[in-house]
């Protein structure tokens, strides 16, 4: 049972992290139709930009650590919110009316581009996140110990995602986004700017992204240049599960998908552990290819 | 006419062109022909009939694992086991198609990604102990052709740039077929082929079946040209490089295709110094070619047929 407990709230923090990753497909896919192979990547720049912030700055002797990691967030998640919005622009704008494998592929190419960058400037070798940053603690939990820090990341990607959410339910942009995600052409008549919402989403999809590799880096505490790819895969796999385009299908897909994955590395073989999102990929693509909370649609997948 | 002579003669310089290169560059071309005969059987699947598919390495490591399990344990000819690599990568390629061939464009691509990952997740556990686990599987005997042991570069160059030729004949009878035809239909408009009667399941089926089995045989040339194969040979950056040869050569055309693999393979070789930099030059060039020449570079002729002809 100890161990139960200890690979579901592992897989919950896990899945956490996927949740957020699997928000910013789900959002670029609801209003693009467009599968963005370089979100992965985005992921990776902010687990390095956070590292760069932690190595170069010193600022956690003077204002404490919490802070300065809220701080840090914030950073990161702006500055690959931007990276998000430059690579629309540059690789997926002129593609807009092309057809759909020409913007496959140029996702892919910005993918490589993004990872390799980051290969040319940190190197290819593994880096790690400073030590003792974090409290590392454990919190005695129905007589089980959970480390600190799998709590503290469940709970801030499950209040990211409910600022999301109520973001896009509640506000004139949300509403916005989902009706660009119903009809491009409906919307721009009712004198939304399409282009804008796209970048709004280019820049908060990648936002949640970049937080999520810094909260990685602060957790394994170890980065490489094509961490995102991995990432990205099981982040799109959960907004499968949950039903893509839809936001709170991609967060139950997500916390869904990292206790599968934390459970079946547990209990089947932890050799097997990354082909497990795969099968269940498979399997929900031909039990129900729309996702667990995906409508019903007409459009045969 | 003088275009055609023209053709003849390079090919006559490219098929004498081991006697005057050394046997480094000899092999840069033997793996540019490797490369191009695995990019035509992709080309089949994701030109001719416009399935994304990017899990091609997976077919070719069943292919070479095939080959080097059967080999290794039982001593049987490399060349033998030709066909036999290309039908167990078929066989493969059928069971985990069958399910998933229905699938729409960029759910396939994701679905294909999963079947490459989880071949090498399968291959580097070593599974059902035959495959050796990340060290892979060595001692691959060379081929034997009457005699003569298939060894040096040369002989190896000779071997796999006539085997792309005897590809390169066969896919193109295959795509001015009935069946390619078909296929071409499927991949320009698939609601209409089926209403013209073209089982699209069916035919799609065949044609990502006969690229894997193509690719399958490619498997059988790799193994015995390396004596070594390990899980490393076929990761999912592999089938990149493949789509990419296609997509950027000009997919759906077969010159385009060879013309991909030496710019994809042999270019980079020219640049050893900035090999660390060459995936993010093949990612820049994809991204550019999508916007300004997504066809690729050289696609493929509009196709002709003679009205009375046609039956």
């Amino acid at each position: 049972m100890e161990l139960f407990f200890q690979q579901l709230t592992n897989g919950l923090a896990i899945g956490g992290i996927y949740a957020l990753i699997a928000l910013g497909y789900t959002m670029v896919y609801g209003v693009l139709k467009l599968i963005n192979f370089a979100h992965g990547d985005l992921f990776t720049l902010g687990a390095y930009i956070g590292f760069t912030l932690l190595t170069s700055m010193n600022l956690i002797g003077k204002i404490g650590p919490l802070p300065t990691l809220f701080l840090f967030g914030i950073i990161i998640m702006g500055l690959v919110g931007i990276a998000g919005i430059v690579l629309e622009r540059i690789a997926y704008r002129p593609l807009r009316s092309a057809d759909r494998l020409a913007a496959v592929v140029s996702a892919l190419g910005a993918s490589i581009v993004i990872s390799n960058s980051i290969m040319l400037i940190y190197g290819a070798r593994f880096l790690v996140y400073p030590h003792h940053i974090l409290p590392n603690f454990t919190i005695n939990l129905l007589g089980m110990k959970i480390p600190f820090m799998r709590i503290a990341m469940l709970l801030l990607s499950i209040i990211l995602m409910i600022i999301l959410y109520l973001f896009v339910q509640k506000t004139r942009i949300g509403t916005a986004i989902r009706a660009t995600a119903i009809d491009h052409g409906a919307a721009r008549l009712m004198g939304i700017d399409v282009n804008k919402i796209i970048s709004v989403v280019f820049f908060i999809g990648p936002a949640l992204g970049g937080a999520a590799g810094f909260m990685v880096g602060l957790y394994y505490g170890q980065l490489n240049f094509m961490m995102g790819w991995m990432y990205g895969l099981k982040a799109f796999i959960a907004a499968v599960i949950g039903g893509i385009g839809n936001i709170p299908g991609a967060m139950l897909g997500g916390l869904l998908l990292g206790v599968i994955e934390a459970l079946g590395a547990a209990y089947i073989s932890t050799s097997w552990k990354d082909a497990i999102a795969f099968f269940v990929l498979i399997i929900i693509l031909i039990v129900r290819p729309t996702g667990i909370l995906g409508e019903r649609v007409a459009d045969k997948i | 006419m003088n275009r055609k002579y023209l053709i003849w003669a390079i090919c006559l310089i490219f098929f004498l062109s081991p006697l005057f290169l050394n046997a480094y560059w000899v092999d840069v071309l033997n793996n540019i022909g490797i490369y191009a005969i695995l990019a035509l059987s992709l080309n089949f699947i994701l030109g001719d009939t416009g399935l994304f598919h990017m899990g091609h390495a997976a077919f070719f490591a069943v292919g070479a694992y095939t080959t080097a399990i059967l080999n290794t344990m039982y001593h049987i000819p490399i060349l033998f086991l030709i066909p036999f690599s290309g039908i167990t990568a078929a066989i493969f390629a059928y069971l985990v198609a069958r399910p998933i061939i229905h699938l729409r464009g960029d759910y396939l691509l994701i679905v294909t990604i999963g079947i490459v990952e989880i071949v090498r997740i399968a291959l580097v556990n070593n599974i059902f102990g035959l495959t050796g686990g990340s060290n892979g599987i060595f001692g691959i005997s060379r081929p034997h052709l009457f005699g003569l042991i298939i060894r040096r570069p040369t002989h190896f160059f000779y071997y796999i740039w006539i085997f792309l030729a005897v590809s390169v004949f066969l896919f193109h009878r295959l795509r001015n077929s009935r069946f390619g035809r078909a296929l071409n239909y499927i991949k320009e408009d698939e609601v209409a082929a089926e209403g013209t009667g073209v089982d699209i399941a069916k035919y799609k089926l065949i044609a990502f079946v006969l690229g894997a089995f193509w690719a399958g045989m490619v498997g059988n040339i790799y193994a015995s040209k390396m004596t070594i194969i390990s899980p490393e040979s076929f990761t999912f950056w592999e089938s990149v490089i493949y789509f990419c040869i296609v997509i950027l050569g000009g997919s759906g055309s077969i010159t385009g295709v060879i013309l991909g693999s030496f710019l994809l393979i042999g270019l980079p070789e020219l640049f050893r110094e900035f090999a660390q930099a060459r995936m993010l030059v093949f990612g820049l060039a994809m991204i550019i070619m999508m916007i300004f020449r997504p066809q690729g570079i050289l696609p493929p002729p509009p196709r002709k047929y003679n009205v009375d002809q046609i039956n």
